[in-house]
């Protein structure tokens, strides 16, 4: 447990959007090599985290400060996050119409690589990267000639952000609630894939609603999010325990706090 | 509108010199038609926004210039290639100025396939041409195409046979060029036998020259089970005024497909006039408009639904960055007893800046009672969803933006089956967007 490395680290964290208050003081630390699952009931502010650590617009940072590796995250553009190492799989994935999914796939990658001073990829060179990369959620190259998410199943546009994951090769990945939607199946699939990519020097904030996905993408560390703060932190367990108690039971905590 | 305005006298003087000189040898038929055609567009009278089909585009820069008639019709240094859009095997025709120039050698057609110069087919294919030429393209109404029709001296003549597929697509450059400003009406006739089939791209550009005006019409017949798709390049110079017709007539189950693509003139104005007058004839309309500067693109577009059991299909979006305005009108006409119609019409306008503008006017005029229509008009900036989901993918913004832009055009060319002709529209957008962007 020496050498612990910290790449994310939230303090006092407070976020809000149209006024309305949804983050109220989150403190978190994430190092390299670790999983951490935040679980929550609805509307306790786990997807405002992730868009937050994405950088989205609508959300304003109110109070307190995020550090990726040492740097203040907060000050940085979404796509100098992005191009930074920080990747987030949207709840909601967006159709983005007559663009194809290699095309974008491959502007992103080379937008990346671009940042990190690598040589640019050309079509044929990025075929063989891309090749690679839908056997691990196993897509055949037919879903790469269709426009982005565009009438993609639920499924399939979640499938689609694990590919572009497992592309973009983050350091810092927050998937919101990437299970929602997908048939057991399906699940077993992108959570294989997304350990696949679990490296010692990356780390991954699983955002979900159900512990189904935690059986197969085996967290370190679980936090309970409840009204824009974290009223609990435990290890794997408490997130079987949320599964046989509910939420409810912590609701004293939460009162609490 | 009347007949002392001196715009119209202007151009009544210019037909009575042109019937003298240039259209002086044309078969009786055509002296008729032109003197019928001239008498119409005098009556007609160039149109104001008091008229109801163009309240939201002025012709009055149109009417102010006085162009001179274009004659030249040599053939300008041209690097061909370079300018069209079809492979280098497709068989092509140059028209300068209107005026036809140069076409693919007759050995190299299938038999009987014709695709020359409108002149040559007063002679050539008479009878076929006097069946049709100018009896679709509503001359009543359209000033403008009785104007081109009052001019008609050659052209372009497409004729394929019954059942005979050409496997090579015909390509037609429109080229302007001039020192001074100058009006052409370029004419094209195709005419698609029985269960004929053909690609055919129209390509509108211009070299360096003044101002000039282009008026075209361009007439296509489909007999039977007949299968044409017809692409449309307009690239006129920006300081250029296009005002053109498109007039479809189909015959039972034939299949129509118009892709166009519209980037150029300072005013551009396209009619497109589809009947659809056998059962089981379908069309589909394509088309993106993409415009900047004060640039100004009206499309007026009417399917008429004139048997029962045909399906049409639109789609049109535009692009208007800086102060541009984009205009879409599109009638839809579905006919007593036109039964089972099935008619589908989207029309996506994409504003870049606040002073940007679009119109956009479906118009449902249905008069059977067992149809299926449907319509749909979009009308706003770039999603910002869409522009964070790319942002957070590393793409910076300005890049976001243009990628959504190109998305926006490239989703209406989704459709089109011919992979390498969608990979050069493709390309046009994006190369038109490109050098958007690094203005």
């Amino acid at each position: 447990m020496e050498n612990k490395v910290p790449m994310l680290e939230i303090e006092n964290l407070h976020a809000s959007v149209g006024g309305n208050a949804i983050i109220k003081g989150i403190n978190l630390v994430v190092n390299e090599g670790e999983v951490h699952a935040i679980m929550g009931p609805n509307g306790s502010g786990k997807s405002t985290l992730a868009l937050v650590l994405a950088g989205h617009p609508a959300y304003e940072v109110t109070e307190g400060s995020v550090r990726y590796d040492g740097q203040d995250l907060l000050e940085l553009a979404p796509e100098e996050r992005a191009r930074k190492g920080v990747f987030l799989a949207f709840q909601y994935p967006v159709e983005i119409r007559g663009i194809t999914n290699a095309y974008f796939l491959r502007f992103a990658l080379n937008a990346i690589r671009a940042e990190q001073g690598i040589e640019e990829l050309d079509t044929i060179d990025f075929l063989d990267v891309l090749k690679e990369k839908l056997e691990i959620i196993g897509w055949d190259e037919s879903m790469m000639n269709r426009p982005v998410n565009d009438g993609f199943s639920g499924g399939e546009k979640k499938r689609n952000e694990i590919l572009q994951m497992a592309i973009l090769e983050p350091r810092l990945a927050v998937l919101d609630e990437t299970d929602s939607g997908l048939d057991i199946d399906a699940l077993k699939t992108v959570a294989a894939a997304v350990n696949k990519l679990r490296k010692p020097d990356n780390a991954t904030i699983v955002v979900t609603h159900y512990q189904r996905m935690l059986n197969y993408i085996e967290p370190d560390f679980v936090h309970v999010l409840a009204d824009g703060r974290i009223v609990k932190s435990g290890g794997k367990d408490l997130a079987l325990e949320l599964e046989e108690k509910g939420y409810d039971w912590l609701a004293p905590e939460v009162a609490a706090v | 509108m009347s007949k002392s305005s001196t715009a119209e006298t202007r151009y009544v003087d210019q037909f009575k010199q042109f019937s003298a000189n240039g259209g002086k040898s044309a078969p009786a038929w055509l002296k008729e038609l032109r003197e019928d055609a001239i008498g119409r567009f005098e009556n007609l009278g160039f149109p104001t926004t008091r008229d109801e089909e163009w309240r939201f585009t002025s012709v009055k820069d149109i009417v102010a210039q006085q162009y001179e008639l274009a004659t030249k019709r040599e053939l300008p240094s041209l690097d061909v290639a370079a300018v069209a859009v079809s492979p280098g095997d497709s068989h092509r025709i140059i028209l300068v100025n209107g005026k036809f120039v140069a076409g693919p050698a007759p050995e190299s057609l299938p038999d009987g396939v014709a695709i020359h110069s409108l002149g040559r087919a007063f002679e050539s294919h008479g009878e076929l041409v006097r069946l049709h030429l100018a009896k679709y393209s509503c001359e009543r109404e359209n000033v403008f195409a009785a104007l081109n029709a009052a001019f008609i001296t050659d052209g372009v003549f497409v004729f394929v046979p019954p059942e005979i597929v050409l496997d090579r697509p015909i390509e037609i450059i429109y080229v302007s060029t001039s020192n001074r400003p100058m009006v052409c009406h370029p004419r094209c006739l195709v005419i698609a036998g029985r269960g004929a089939k053909a690609v055919i791209i129209e390509n509108f550009t211009a070299l360096e020259g003044s101002e000039y005006f282009t008026n075209a019409v361009s007439e296509v017949v489909l007999d039977a089970n007949a299968d044409i798709g017809l692409y449309r390049i307009q690239r006129e110079a920006t300081n250029a005024h296009h005002v053109a017709t498109t007039q479809i007539y189909q015959s039972r189950d034939s299949r129509f497909a118009l892709t166009t693509v519209a980037f150029g003139a300072a005013l551009a104005r396209h009619d497109i006039q589809v009947v659809l007058d056998g059962e089981g004839a379908e069309c589909s309309l394509r088309g993106v408009y993409s415009i900047r500067g004060s640039q100004h693109t009206d499309h007026h577009t009417v399917i008429d639904h004139a048997k029962p059991h045909c399906n049409s299909f639109e789609h049109l979006n535009g692009v208007m960055d800086d102060s541009s305005r984009g205009v879409f009108n599109g009638r839809i006409i579905v006919r007593k007893g036109a039964q089972k119609t099935d008619a589908k019409q989207n029309n996506g306008n994409l504003l870049l800046t606040e002073s940007a503008r679009a119109d956009s006017q479906p118009q449902l005029e249905i008069y059977a009672d067992d149809v299926r229509c449907t319509h749909g008009a979009t009308l706003g900036p770039l999603d910002q969803q869409s522009l964070f989901y790319l942002e957070s993918r590393g793409i910076g913004e300005a890049d976001a933006k243009r990628l959504l832009t190109y998305g926006f055009g490239a989703e209406v060319f989704t459709a089109v089956p011919d992979s390498a002709l969608r990979e050069r529209l493709n390309k046009l957008l994006k190369d038109h967007l490109g050098a958007a962007n690094a203005k």
